[in-house]
């Protein structure tokens, strides 16, 4: 696992069925792109978290394929609806093989 | 932001450039919408992508992708050395086809968006993105 | 040779400089919170300016953008790194900072009147140092290097709990002779290109260094989350990067120098409202 990874996710806490909403997420990464050279002039291999999804229930809201153009502490926001009250669940996929997770319970009234 | 003379030359001058010459896409490039379409022809209409017209840093622009009907929308910089910058595939409790990241940008250079619609047709978005050089290690 | 190519660099950077005004635009961070960005000069520099502005009004629409909402900040990640750190026990004594000082909110106000006199010890004190005192006198931990990670973690979480609180360093009473020392430096032309803080800062603020917006060279927002290299940047480091910048041999962060200067330069903002992390380009 790499070094200080953190994720963060913004989720409102309620919502009524169907309403729009607007989740953000971060995670704090390197992001180290494989286009870099360190001191010596010997490129710094590539380590990024290379895909993303976000579920609600069992079901997909979002799946990224991220690439090394994406910055250092990756950040997305999209949006997604909840037919009930439930769990999100917020998954990252680090090339090293390390899978991040989080998740969030939001209500609906 | 105030423009200079010189700058407003300077612009001219890149303006030329941009309009004598077609959108320029390296193979890498070409390889990696090929991948996306399959080949498919890539016309105008619902995607929207929302870049800086200038980013104060290449290393963190903010940009938006946005569509009504997409199913997949992929990110490409095409003056980056790896073009692919990310994918986005809509699950059914989307609440609509946008997104929002921060990607890197080499330089100056044009950024597409292409989505796959409901339909099955692919449609295109450029934005160009000046990337400034600050006075002070920026 | 030589001096045909300093002549052409001076004719350049001459032709470079374009004037475009700091962006009018309120700072509310969270939608709720209004952080005084602009205010009436104070005494410092009451002869120089009329007013003082923050970075913030410097900057792009974007990077404005991302620092109003603790969310969209990416430095907020490095506040809540330094949280578990205040709430977690270290060194011989087994204690933590949250043990004597309790939440890291009870530290609101703390920043805005640092660097400040310590009379026990004598000497000017920028927060930093006195983080490491606790750490070594109290804690029995080992200190922290001066601009490392650890470091500029913990002076975030301790400007995030005073944000919007205003910047009121005391320069008089025993303070006044590092004060003064501060003073002469930022007068001081270094390096090879001869540029004093003053030539930039207060002579050409508003005006563009090749594509860079010059601002008044305010630090209520550090330690700041920089786009050029993702992490967070001290204002010793800033410091660092600007005398390097005029190509000098430069002072190491935690020098007596950079404290001087620290000092003098943060109470040219007295009254501008905190903003660490802020994010700058």
């Amino acid at each position: 696992m790499a070094d200080g990874v953190k994720p963060r996710v913004k989720v409102p806490k309620t919502a009524s069925a169907g309403e729009k909403i607007v989740i953000k997420t971060l995670i704090s990464h390197k992001m180290e792109s494989g286009q870099r050279k360190d001191g010596d002039g010997n490129l710094i291999p590539r380590s990024i978290i290379n895909r993303f999804t976000c579920d609600f229930n069992g079901e997909n809201v979002v799946d990224v394929v991220l690439e090394p153009a994406i910055s250092t502490n990756p950040y997305l926001e999209f949006e997604a609806v909840v037919p009930e009250s439930g769990e999100f669940k917020f998954t990252w996929y680090d090339d090293d093989g390390s899978v991040y997770e989080e998740t969030k319970e939001i209500a609906v009234e | 932001m105030q423009l200079t003379r010189r700058d407003a030359i300077l612009m001219g001058v890149g303006a030329t450039f941009m309009t004598a010459l077609p959108l320029h896409v390296s193979a890498a490039g070409e390889d990696a919408i090929a991948a996306f379409t399959g080949g498919a022809d890539v016309g105008q209409g619902d995607i929207k992508l929302t870049a800086p017209e200038i980013a104060e840093n290449g290393n963190t622009v903010p940009i938006e992708v946005s569509s009504e009907t997409a199913t997949e929308i992929m990110v490409l910089a095409l003056g980056n050395p790896t073009p692919a910058v990310a994918t986005f595939k809509y699950g059914p409790l989307s609440a609509s086809r946008t997104a929002s990241t921060r990607i890197r940008l080499a330089g100056t250079q044009d950024v597409v968006a292409i989505a796959k619609l409901e339909d099955g047709s692919f449609v295109q978005a450029t934005s160009t993105v000046k990337v400034t050089i600050g006075g002070c290690g920026g | 040779m030589k001096r045909l190519t300093a002549t052409l660099t001076i004719g350049l950077v001459a032709a470079t400089l374009a004037t475009a005004d700091p962006v009018d635009d309120t700072l509310v961070l969270n939608g709720e919170t209004e952080i005084v960005t602009r205010t009436e000069a104070p005494e410092a520099v009451a002869d120089v300016f009329d007013e003082v502005i923050s970075g913030w009004h410097f900057r792009g629409d974007e990077t404005r953008e991302m620092q109003a909402d603790d969310f969209d900040n990416p430095g907020m990640i490095f506040v809540e790194q330094a949280e578990d750190v205040w709430n977690t026990a270290e060194g011989s004594v087994g204690k933590s900072c949250a043990d004597c000082h309790g939440a890291s909110e009870e530290m609101a106000g703390v920043r805005p009147v640092y660097p400040k006199w310590n009379e026990e010890a004598g000497e000017v004190r920028t927060l930093e140092m006195q983080i490491n005192d606790c750490r070594e006198t109290r804690m029995g931990a080992e200190k922290w290097k001066y601009s490392g990670g650890d470091m500029i973690n913990m002076t975030a979480l301790l400007a995030s709990v005073s944000r919007g609180m205003p910047v009121n360093v005391a320069i008089d009473g025993p303070a006044q002779s590092t004060w003064e020392q501060g003073e002469e430096l930022y007068y001081t032309r270094f390096g090879q290109f001869e540029l004093s803080c003053a030539n930039c800062h207060e002579d050409n603020n508003g005006n563009m260094i090749r594509a860079d917006h010059l601002s008044q060279g305010q630090i209520n927002g550090f330690p700041v989350y920089r786009l050029k290299n993702t992490k967070l940047n001290s204002a010793h480091g800033r410091f660092k990067g600007c005398v390097r910048d005029t190509r000098a041999e430069t002072f190491a962060p935690g020098s007596p120098e950079f404290i001087a200067l620290e000092l003098y330069v943060g109470s040219r903002g007295n009254g501008l409202g905190v903003e660490g992390p802020s994010v700058r380009n």
